[in-house]
């Protein structure tokens, strides 16, 4: 177990700057998400964390060892899960698992005792003699998980690892995945495009744009209370509604953002709530099973702002497309955002 | 309105044509002299008459019986297996320098490949003057590296010319299988030899576990075209030792060259051309079946689940 401490570290491929003086501080034991567009440098960071890539400026420490420059992967005690599982073709599950093992030159005995202990902690026992070839996508996933394992890494390296997985399967593997690391408690750094996963599987997440890291919190944090106009949109589905009010009250040029499940009809809230109400026009309704998207627009400084308004199945008033009603938004749900920056404004 | 087809819509037809020329080639040039050659190898033909008589298996069995042919025999073994050993490595070793950036990459790349395009004879000729007896450049680069005390008669001692010529030979083919294994290097996805390095993995147990085992069918590609270029090849030896000294070099197609061209006797000529012909198809078989194995032991691809 180790924490990771990652300072000003830079990547550039000639013209383009993978990873952009980045900071970070990667607590012991923690689960920390590295999320972002593909572009966005955070494979590059953690490949760099691994020792696959050299960083062209900065620092990494690993527990207390500076480990930028020329130490090996092999000496930095990390252990990674690549997207594609990168399981070896040609070695059976145990070979598998057994190769960083044999790599580490433990005794042969030792090997194989290490590795049912570690196939049973996954569920794989019975699939040992099989090739790669032979599994399904979960049990290679599961395979992948177990020989990054299997020796004890300090630090754990994900890399999109459920993003082959059927939709299905994502869950509860994402479940596996949180119970396993809370077992271990070995400090993890897990990279996703994908916000659900980030949300449900991180202590704090990291959300990068263009090498350079937006904002670093809680999932909560981050969804409640972004730091700009880029993160507000891509954490939550669908995005944050922003839209430029002309509202005398507040500085110019000043966006207000809101939450899709924030924005209700207004009858939905009590007379004296404090809220801010919309004339919304609705354009399309959208039924969902468990929620009802609202899809229309808001006249705001003279132009239509489309806004999308997310409904839990348990309102159950009727919405007609075509008319225009009042919709509301709990003032304490307001975020305010300067419109020229993208930066949050305090009001 | 429709239109008649037109000869490039007519894929029955034009599927001939195409592969016309290439079966008149093989049939004419390589099937036939090879039929001819069979059946030769059990005639009393010689070059000097028309006469033709069938002689059953008296060819094979005076061959077999026949200590110089037992001699190119076991020489065409150690040639082959010997030049496709150092061909193996090298290659290996050449593909592992070629796979990384380093200036100048193209121009080293051409010169690799120069003697594959090389003509066989002139080749050899060009290695004759660096086996020489006398001016043998091998041997005072050697001696001027102080490896060398002595002097070294390359092509007249039975035993260093049969080095001689696996040298050569794998010289000769090493650049294709090179350039073979360079191609099933970059089929190996990236992924895999990351996470060899992930895993703790040096260079030699990635060498040895990860990559030479995922190359094992493109190398038994590599090792097949490699013994049948080098079993059936006649310059390289015709011209270094003409099989001397004393027939003790010989291999199978300069002996059959000798004994059926120039000794006339076509009928022996022939059988000891055709003798290696059975065991070259149970390797090619064998080979085959090694890479096709391999191959679908490796695919590792993502199936529907």
């Amino acid at each position: 177990m180790s924490s990771i401490e990652i300072r000003n570290l830079s990547k550039h491929f000639g013209e383009l700057h993978a990873v952009d003086g980045v900071d970070l501080s990667i607590h012991d034991g923690e689960f920390l998400v590295l999320l972002g567009s593909s572009g966005s440098g955070k494979t590059t960071l953690l490949r760099m964390i691994a020792g696959l890539e050299r960083p062209t400026a900065g620092e990494i420490y690993i527990g207390d060892e500076r480990v930028d420059g020329d130490v090996p992967p092999r000496a930095r005690g990390i252990a990674m899960v690549f997207q594609s599982y990168a399981l070896y073709p040609h070695l059976t599950v145990f070979g598998n698992i057994a190769f960083p093992l044999e790599a580490s030159r433990m005794p042969r005995a030792q090997i194989a005792e290490k590795v049912r202990w570690a196939a049973e902690l996954f569920g794989i026992t019975r699939y040992l003699d099989r090739y790669p070839r032979q599994l399904s996508g979960g049990e290679r996933q599961r395979v992948a998980l177990c020989r990054a394992l299997v020796r004890d890494p300090k630090v754990f390296l994900l890399d999109e690892p459920l993003a082959n997985l059927d939709a299905k399967l994502r869950n509860t593997a994402r479940d596996d995945l949180k119970r396993f690391q809370r077992d271990i408690h070995t400090t993890t750094v897990y990279v996703t495009h994908d916000q659900v996963e980030a949300m449900g599987l991180g202590d704090r997440i990291v959300v990068m744009e263009r090498g350079k890291i937006r904002q670093v919190g809680t999932p909560q944090d981050v969804y409640d209370d972004p730091v700009d106009t880029f993160v507000a949109t891509f954490v939550g589905q669908p995005p944050m509604n922003l839209l430029d009010s002309g509202d005398p009250s507040l500085p110019a040029r000043t966006l207000i953002g809101f939450r899709p499940e924030h924005f209700l009809p207004r009858q939905v809230f009590g007379a004296d709530e404090d809220v801010r109400t919309f004339q919304f026009a609705v354009r399309r309704v959208e039924f969902l099973g468990s929620d009802r998207y609202v899809y229309g627009t808001v006249a705001a400084a003279g132009r239509d702002e489309t806004i999308i308004a997310k409904l839990p199945g348990t309102i159950g008033l009727a919405i007609a497309e075509g008319a225009s009603q009042p919709f509301a938004v709990p003032r304490r749900a307001l975020r305010y955002f300067d419109a020229e920056t993208g930066l949050r404004r305090a009001l | 309105m429709t239109q008649r087809p037109r000869l490039a819509d007519r894929a029955d037809l034009l599927g001939g044509m195409m592969l016309a020329p290439a079966l008149v080639y093989v049939i004419v040039l390589v099937g036939g002299p090879f039929v001819v050659a069979i059946i030769l190898s059990f005639s009393t033909a010689t070059a000097g008459s028309l006469s033709f008589e069938w002689a059953g298996l008296r060819n094979y069995r005076a061959i077999l019986a026949d200590p110089i042919f037992l001699r190119a025999l076991r020489n065409t073994v150690i040639v082959t297996v010997g030049s496709q050993l150092l061909v193996v490595a090298l290659a290996t070793a050449a593909a592992q320098v070629f796979r990384a950036t380093f200036r100048g990459k193209p121009l080293a790349r051409f010169v690799l490949l120069l003697p594959w395009a090389v003509p066989v004879s002139l080749a050899a000729i060009a290695w004759t003057w660096i086996f020489d007896s006398t001016f043998s450049v091998l041997n005072w680069t050697l001696k001027v590296a102080g490896l060398l005390h002595g002097w070294l008669y390359w092509l007249g001692d039975p035993a260093l010319a049969l080095s001689a010529i696996i040298i050569v030979q794998a010289w000769r083919i090493f650049p294709f299988a090179t350039v073979i294994v360079l191609a099933g290097l970059s089929s190996i996805p990236s992924e895999i030899l990351e996470a060899a390095i992930a895993d703790g993995a040096g260079f030699w147990r990635r060498l040895f576990r990860i990559e030479l085992p995922l190359l094992t069918p493109v190398l038994a590609v590599a090792i097949l075209f490699g013994v049948v270029y080098t079993a059936t090849d006649l310059g390289v030896v015709y011209i270094l030792t003409g099989g001397g000294p004393a027939n003790t070099t010989h291999v199978l197609p300069t002996l059959a060259f000798q004994r059926g061209v120039l000794g006339a006797d076509l009928g022996q000529g022939a059988a000891i051309a055709v003798f290696l012909l059975p065991f070259l198809i149970l390797v090619a078989i064998a080979m085959l079946r090694l890479a096709r194995r391999t191959e679908i032991g490796g695919g590792g691809r993502d199936e529907p689940t």
